[in-house]
């Protein structure tokens, strides 16, 4: 099983860095896209554990809005930095949050986080002086240990995708992971276990919230530019469905279905800016009545063969 | 100063009940949060915009408007409610949360650009049920009558929705399938088709939601996520499923609003947002809402 | 012996149903105690108070010196008491070996967000609490496919795999076939005596009360009616009469 799924990312890396060099405007598609997949990432965690956020774009857009005024209020231009800002403030803003929301379940969790976020939303509009209003932000081109690093975002990019896959799927392993599914299936047994729920679920939140913050900080470094759309559920809604889209069985659907998901909205923003809503709405619909695995169920069909074979 | 923001608040209560009142009736007959609702309440205001304009335009009598506001919810819950029931709802029923929130907010999704196609971007405004009806003189501050109407028409159908679920035959029938679907099933009632006529019955009053606040509210793209996200936090904070809960909320949401309007204008809109936040910190199951605990 | 658990005047409504009406019980340590009593007179209601999945209205149970009346299910777990229920709970999406991996795991240090759960430590403990109840068979199983017998029999060794000093087993034979149960109950109890468990289980079928438990207590209403040895209590016509109401 190791050997296949390794050689199939070592396969995507690939495919990816020879995407990159093909053309500047593609590695920025790219990262954007695998920016969003950590996001999604942090949404699929979520959903292995049977909650549904609809306002995730929260934590995507407090790590860009993270970056941004580190820029603005301290002049920083590293790369490095920007990037640990935007994952720290997401991280915190999910403690908080966190601590709040792990308390509820099914629609009153997707749409507690999709309030949380359109709170943010119509503030960080309304408060033009705090956060530029509905202008946003700019970010600077940002440098890397002092050289200015060109392709290096995506490099960069790149490498944060699997250091996180890489450890999410150790954590998705152990006790905890599976723990996640456990809370799907039987909470009450969980307690009866002597494990707290809400912990796991606490743990688990500020985890995909950090996600969201770094994929959001790369994002917006990429854009360089950040805009309180970003906390607009529309945002919400992509990051939820690359997420259903790639299946939350494994860390790399969220990936493989937001490179699609991107793909679909950039051509949309092109050709038919009006289809894009309807777009992710038929993936929703796909996805619920046929596909319930995602692609990364169709991935793993033929483990499932050998499984029904054995 | 307190005469205007209380008669505000009433008039945003109203509008906060027309909103909430189908999905909370829904999640208690079927157990199903309808994510679409906003979009099927969006809708209704579109298609009693659009109708009301058409018979002004063909020269017929004004006061037909008012007749199109009913008719425009009607013909939104025939073409949407069995169908989205029949091919997607159905479906998901038994198959956990997540598949229902995610073809729910699917139809949700799709409705959207639909409206933006058919309807374009522009907002949409019909004056005539708002005009015909004149003005009045409240306190020294001139109201349009039509929004002091709605206070009344909000209560009737209140009381309406409660009248059809315990005084009729059908209303009676389709609480027996909430209580227990498998009693329900074993002693002869389709309940199928219960559910199929309960999801359009919510759909209608949804759009009659949308519909009948077109006058004051207009349409415009963006409607239907802030219906939705409105109706549901009345809902909750009012007890998921409880009509009378929903109510209860909608006057504490629309008071706070006028009052956050008058003292606090940052944060009107995210006034029924913070009230759902407190409320449900202190009390998950909502005002009006009883805790269901799982026997073992 | 020494008592191990007391509940002192529990009380329980539900609306107007009595469920717990001033209920005394005391369990010794390193006995079988057998609860019997008709269908809907507080069994269950009993033994979710003394595990925190419900608050009495009034009373008290304490673990040695420890109250459990305000605590969760999960802090009484780690004061060492472990249940089975009367409806299977099991991680349905599981198979069955995950589902004990998680319960060893629970045990021995859950928090460790990068150590796998399949370490061997954990999995020796697994497979020795399946092995317990003969359930080696259906490691691979995914628990939703299993029959309600193994079910009954998974549920209980997820309790087991916790190492309680104290159980509490809900209708360990009800919904299985007479014959199973048997061998169900003949699995368990061995294993609870070789463990050295306290026990508390409820129990409709009067075979298995003469079989297995040292002390009964038979519930009423919401009350405890009589308690004693087996033979005395279950040979009292008045009590027979009691419990005959029971399915
Ligand atoms: N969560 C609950 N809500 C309402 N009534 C309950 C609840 N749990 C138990 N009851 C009632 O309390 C009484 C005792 O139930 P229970 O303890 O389950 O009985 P037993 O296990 O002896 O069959 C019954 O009348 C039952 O209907
Ligand atoms: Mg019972």
């Amino acid at each position: 099983m190791k050997g296949p799924r390794a050689l199939l990312w070592v396969c995507l890396a690939a495919a990816a860095v020879a995407v990159a060099l093909a053309s500047p405007w593609a590695s920025f598609i790219l990262t954007v896209a695998l920016a969003k997949g950590l996001a999604a990432l942090g949404v699929a965690l979520l959903l292995r554990a049977g909650l549904m956020s609809l306002g995730h774009a929260l934590f995507y857009a407090a790590g860009g809005y993270g970056a941004a005024y580190l820029a603005r209020w301290l002049g920083v231009t590293d790369l490095l930095l920007l990037l640990g800002a935007g994952f720290l403030s997401a991280t915190v803003l999910g403690l908080f949050t966190g601590a709040v929301l792990v308390r509820y379940r099914a629609i009153f969790f997707a749409m507690l986080n999709l309030a949380a976020s359109m709170v943010f939303f119509s503030l960080v509009t309304k408060l033009y002086n705090l956060t530029g209003g509905s202008d946003g932000m700019p970010l600077p081109v940002p440098t890397m240990f002092g050289l200015k690093p060109g392709q290096g975002l995506f490099y960069l990019t790149l490498a944060c995708v699997f250091v996180c896959a890489g450890g999410l799927r150790r954590y998705l392993d152990s006790a905890m992971g599976q723990g996640l599914g456990a809370i799907a299936t039987n909470e009450i047994r969980l307690e009866y276990l002597g494990i707290s729920v809400n912990g796991l679920l606490f743990v688990n939140y500020a985890i995909s919230a950090g996600l969201g913050g770094l994929g959001g900080a790369l994002a917006a470094i990429a854009i360089g530019h950040v805009t309180p759309e970003l906390f607009f559920w529309t945002t919400s809604a992509q990051l939820l469905l690359g997420a259903a889209l790639g299946g939350a069985g494994s860390v790399a659907g969220p990936f493989a279905g937001m490179l699609l998901l991107e793909g679909v909205r950039t051509a949309a923003s092109q050709y038919a800016p009006l289809l894009w809503e309807m777009a992710m709405g038929l993936c929703a619909l796909a996805v619920a009545l046929f596909v319930p695995q995602g692609l990364s169920g169709i991935v793993d069909l033929p483990q499932q063969w050998k499984r029904a074979v054995q | 100063m307190l005469t205007p923001i209380v008669i505000d608040g009433l008039s945003d209560a109203a509008l906060l009940f027309l909103v909430a009142v189908g999905l909370t009736m829904v999640f208690g007959v079927l157990r199903v949060v309808n994510i679409a609702h906003g979009s099927f309440f969006a809708l209704g205001a579109y298609a009693a915009i659009t109708l009301g304009l058409w018979a002004g335009a063909l020269g017929l009598s004004q006061a037909l408007s008012y007749g199109a506001l009913v008719l425009s919810a009607l013909l939104v819950a025939a073409l949407f409610g069995p169908l989205t029931e029949r091919l997607c709802l159905r479906a998901t029923y038994g198959r956990g949360e997540i598949a229902q929130m995610l073809v729910t907010f699917g139809i949700f999704l799709i409705l959207d650009d639909v409206q933006k196609l058919v309807f374009g971007v522009q907002e949409r405004q019909n004056d005539a049920p708002l005009s015909l009806l004149g003005v009045c003189n409240l306190g020294g501050i001139v109201y349009p009558v039509y929004q002091i109407a709605l206070v009344g028409l909000a209560v009737v159908v209140a009381f309406s929705l409660r009248w059809f679920l315990r005084g009729t035959r059908a209303g009676k029938l389709v609480l027996s399938v909430v209580h227990d679907a498998e009693m329900a099933r074993f002693s002869g009632i389709d309940t199928a088709k219960v559910s199929v006529a309960a999801f359009t019955f919510g759909v209608f009053l949804a759009a009659l939601g949308g519909s009948l606040a077109s006058p004051i509210t207009g349409a415009a793209p963006g409607m239907s996520a802030e219906a939705t996200i409105l109706a549901f936090a009345v809902a909750a904070i009012g007890g998921l499923g409880r009509v009378e809960g929903a109510g209860l909320a909608a006057l504490i949401v629309g008071l706070g609003r006028a009052f956050a309007v008058y003292y606090a204008p940052a944060f009107d809109r995210a006034t029924p947002y913070l009230v759902m936040f407190a409320v449900l910190l202190f009390r998950p199951q909502g005002l009006l809402g009883v805790v269901e605990t799982r026997r073992l | 012996m020494k008592p191990i658990l007391k509940a002192e005047d529990l009380q329980v409504a539900f609306g107007g149903v009595i469920a717990a009406d001033r209920v005394n019980l005391t369990v010794l340590a390193d006995e079988v105690l057998a609860i019997v009593g008709s269908n809907g007179s507080g069994k269950t209601t009993f033994v979710n108070v003394c595990t925190g999945y419900i608050k009495p209205r009034r009373g008290e149970v304490y673990f040695g010196n420890t109250a459990l009346s305000r605590l969760h299910p999960r802090a009484i777990t780690r004061l060492g008491i472990a249940r089975a229920f009367q409806i299977p709970q099991l991680f349905a999406e599981h198979t069955v070996l995950e589902n004990l991996l998680l319960a060893a795991a629970a045990r021995r240090g859950f928090w460790r967000p990068f150590s796998a759960i399949s370490r061997p430590c954990y999995l020796e403990e697994a497979r020795e609490a399946l092995g317990l109840l003969g359930l080696e068979g259906c490691a691979s199983q995914r628990a939703a496919q299993l029959s309600e017998g193994t079910r009954k029999l998974v549920d209980i060794a997820m309790a087991l795999a916790l190492r309680p000093r104290l159980l509490f087993m809900d209708e360990p034979t009800s919904g299985v076939s007479s014959d199973e149960a048997i061998v169900i109950m003949e699995a368990v109890m061995g294993a609870l005596a070789r463990a050295g468990i306290t026990t508390v289980f409820v129990e409709h079928d009067m075979e298995m009360v003469r079989r297995y438990a040292h002390r009964v207590a038979v519930w009423e209403s919401g009350r405890v009616v009589a308690q004693g040895q087996p033979h005395g209590i279950l040979h009292d016509s008045q009590i027979r009469e009691s419990i005959a109401g029971m399915a």
